[in-house]
């Protein structure tokens, strides 16, 4: 009895646990600040820099990683690649939280959280593009809470409900391919009306298309991660199909990725042209980017080529990782790198370590529902009552 | 479920009345708006400002706002280059320019444009752009985004970064409720160079006009504000060129809100198409099945066929 108490103890005691509960009560600690202090004692924003990390990072990243729903649902129900079908639970699960969890994270952003429905309650800003971010978000953030959810009803044994729900799937995803398109373009969007801020390697007219075609890369590049991530975790959990087609994800997702990928740099390259942009590239920004460009947009398409041509599942693997940096680092760039850049240093941001504290706690967040939902509902192998039921 | 067919027709009707009666679109077309007729505004004429700060501490004054760390008298603050802040809706900075011996001084605040950003930025309508020229902000209704401070080109909204949860979003109204009662802004009011100028938008661009005819060597032949980011209601003069006063000369005509119509214009228009292109893609894949089905079933057929004519 003892001993299985003891052994019980230990378990519990896993680096997991103890880094996610560390990372977790500092993350309460700084909510505690936020909420008592206000933005000034937590961030390093300013008049000058009303947006930081948590736009950026949790707002902008957040919304462009979360792609996967959208694009995998699109893939296999509107598209008919049904080879992929065993992709399209996680990356609905990994979508509807990082939806969530981006909506989580404004609440620390935005000064009266509790005032969010106001847009769509009080008075209807529809000039903004923001009401356009807003609206879209919260009605993604339905619909992929309707996706994701037959996996939770099979859990509970609901089949009635379930089997309503899953009638809407073909509705639902062009719903859901509607609204992404729309709001993955509009973040961009935010930032045409500060022309006079945003550097003009990266302000275009095209902004928008670029933070919509990126998306996609980062969705397809997501599900190729995760899926390495959750078979190295979560093995166990998966049934045969989904081993069975896991290659095949891999292999068809990487292939799409690389397309788009040269696509992406070629409309890029088109905006510098449009613009006329190229005097800049020889400049300090120029070379940032160059990076961008050639590193993390044309390397990344060369090697999921390559990696697809000799069926080279690390090459694939390590491309995504490198892909969704990329992704991250434009994001960054254009809320806070390439913003604001005609301001001196002295007036320029950068995070406060409480601010990256509460983007690590929100991802930690993240993968802790993520680990509770995958262990218990069926998200890597299908319900058994419910086999060939969708 | 209870609803009837006609309920919901009815309801996707009036969702689509709605949609289209509650705003038409201002950017599109050749219409071109020009400030309210009869608007007020300001023009600041930076080669009468001696840098008093008598401005500074009138704002501080009508506005309530909480008193400086040093006085309105100390103008050494005048050594750094200070921008509006919440408990400063004006500051005026002082610049050492070659090719002249005594510095320049220059006024910030909102310059209250006649097409604002933040107004055309905000999500809830917070800001509101008056027929008297004042651009006005409602706190009862800001969520706090800041999406506002983002869009102002001329970096003037500031915010309550240490209210923990009634930050506002704080910034000159051109004393609104002033005006709307006659009497002078604050500012304007205290200023004892005359270097600002209280009037009808209209007519201060006359005197402007005036001011550069009559004295060619004391002004730069330009009117800041007349058409920058599409005119706004403050309106300045210099012997210099602006931007050796800290003012952006790149800021371009474009009204705010017609930088983003192209990309809100685009969202009507994916929401009706895309549909009927999805679910074109999705019958065509469908189909595909379909058609491979039969031709499976048909092989499958001929094959039995075969084998029993074989038999």
């Amino acid at each position: 009895m003892s001993a299985t108490t003891s052994r019980g103890s230990q378990t519990w005691f896993t680096p997991f646990n103890v880094i996610t509960s560390a990372i977790i009560i500092v993350g309460l600690v700084i909510t505690f600040l936020r909420f008592t202090k206000g933005l000034g004692a937590v961030t390093h924003l300013s008049h000058d820099n009303p947006w930081g990390l948590w736009i950026s990072f949790d707002l902008l990243v957040g919304v462009a990683l979360a792609a996967g729903g959208y694009v995998t649902s699109a893939a296999v129900y509107l598209f008919g690649l049904r080879k992929y079908h065993s992709a399209v639970r996680p990356a609905v699960l990994t979508g509807f939280l990082g939806y969530a969890l981006v909506v989580f994270a404004l609440h620390y952003d935005v000064g009266r959280p509790w005032r969010l429905p106001y847009p769509f309650i009080m008075q209807q800003g529809t000039t903004s593009l923001l009401f356009e971010v807003a609206a879209c978000v919260a009605l993604y953030l339905t619909v992929l809470f309707l996706e994701f959810v037959p996996a939770a009803l099979e859990w509970l044994g609901l089949k009635r409900v379930r089997d309503l729900i899953t009638r809407l799937t073909l509705a639902l995803t062009i719903l859901g391919v509607v609204l992404s398109t729309l709001h993955q373009s509009s973040l961009g969007a935010l930032f045409l009306i500060a022309p006079s801020k945003l550097h003009p390697l990266w302000y275009s007219p095209y902004l928008p298309v670029y933070f919509f075609v990126s998306s996609i890369i980062a969705g397809l590049s997501m599900v190729i991660f995760e899926s390495t991530l959750s078979h190295h975790y979560f093995a166990d959990k998966m049934d045969q199909t989904h081993l069975d087609e896991k290659e095949g994800v891999t292999l068809g997702f990487g292939k799409a990725a690389s397309l788009v990928l040269a696509g992406y740099f070629f409309i890029k390259l088109m905006g510098v042209a449009g613009g006329d942009n190229w005097r800049l590239l020889g400049t300090s920004y120029g070379l940032w980017f160059l990076v961008e460009m050639i590193g993390f947009i044309a390397l990344p398409a060369f090697l999921y080529a390559v990696g697809v041509r000799n069926k080279d599942l690390p090459l694939i693997k390590w491309t995504a990782l490198w892909t969704i940096i990329g992704i991250v680092l434009n994001r960054l760039t254009v809320g806070l790198i390439a913003f604001n850049w005609q301001l001196p240093p002295s007036r320029r941001y950068f995070p406060h370590w409480m601010e990256i504290a509460i983007s690590i706690f929100i991802v930690t967040v993240g993968i802790v529902v993520f680990k509770f939902i995958v262990t218990r509902m069926p998200i890597f192998y299908e319900h058994p009552e419910y086999k060939d039921a969708h | 479920m209870s609803i009837s067919r006609r309920k919901f027709l009815g309801w996707v009707g009036a969702a689509g009345v709605g949609t289209v009666v509650a705003r038409s679109a201002h950017a599109s077309g050749n219409k071109h708006f020009e400030g309210y007729p009869g608007s007020f505004g300001v023009l600041h004429d930076m080669t009468r400002c001696v840098g008093c700060r008598s401005c500074e501490a009138a704002c501080n004054h009508v506005n309530s706002l909480p008193a400086p760390e040093q006085p309105f008298t100390d103008l050494s603050v005048l050594m750094q280059e200070r921008r509006t802040t919440e408990k400063s809706f004006t500051v005026v900075n002082k610049y050492s320019v070659a090719s002249r011996q005594t510095p320049l001084f220059r006024k910030i605040q909102c310059n209250h444009c006649l097409e604002p950003a933040c107004a055309s930025a905000c999500f809830v309508k917070a800001f509101q752009k008056t027929s008297t020229g004042a651009v006005i902000y409602d706190p009862s209704v800001c969520v706090g985004c800041r999406y506002c401070m983002i869009a102002c080109p001329f970096e003037i909204p500031a915010y309550e970064y240490n209210e923990a949860l009634s930050p506002r979003v704080m910034k000159c109204t051109l004393c609104y409720p002033r005006i709307s009662q006659g009497q002078l802004p604050g500012c304007v009011e205290a200023c004892p160079m005359e270097a600002l100028t209280f009037g009808k938008r209209e007519d201060l661009i006359e005197t402007a006009r005036e001011r550069i005819r009559q004295f060619p060597g004391r002004y730069v032949d330009h009117i800041y504000g007349e058409t920058e980011m599409g005119g706004t209601s403050w309106l300045y003069l210099s012997g210099v060129p602006f931007s050796q006063v800290g003012m952006r000369e790149d800021l371009g005509v474009t009204p705010a809100p017609e930088l983003t119509f192209g990309a809100l214009s685009v969202v009507p228009i994916v929401a009706g198409l895309w549909p009927v292109l999805l679910t074109g893609i999705y019958a065509i894949s469908k189909r595909k099945e379909i058609i491979f089905q039969q031709e499976l079933e048909a092989v499958k057929k001929a094959a039995q066929s075969r084998s029993k004519e074989e038999i």
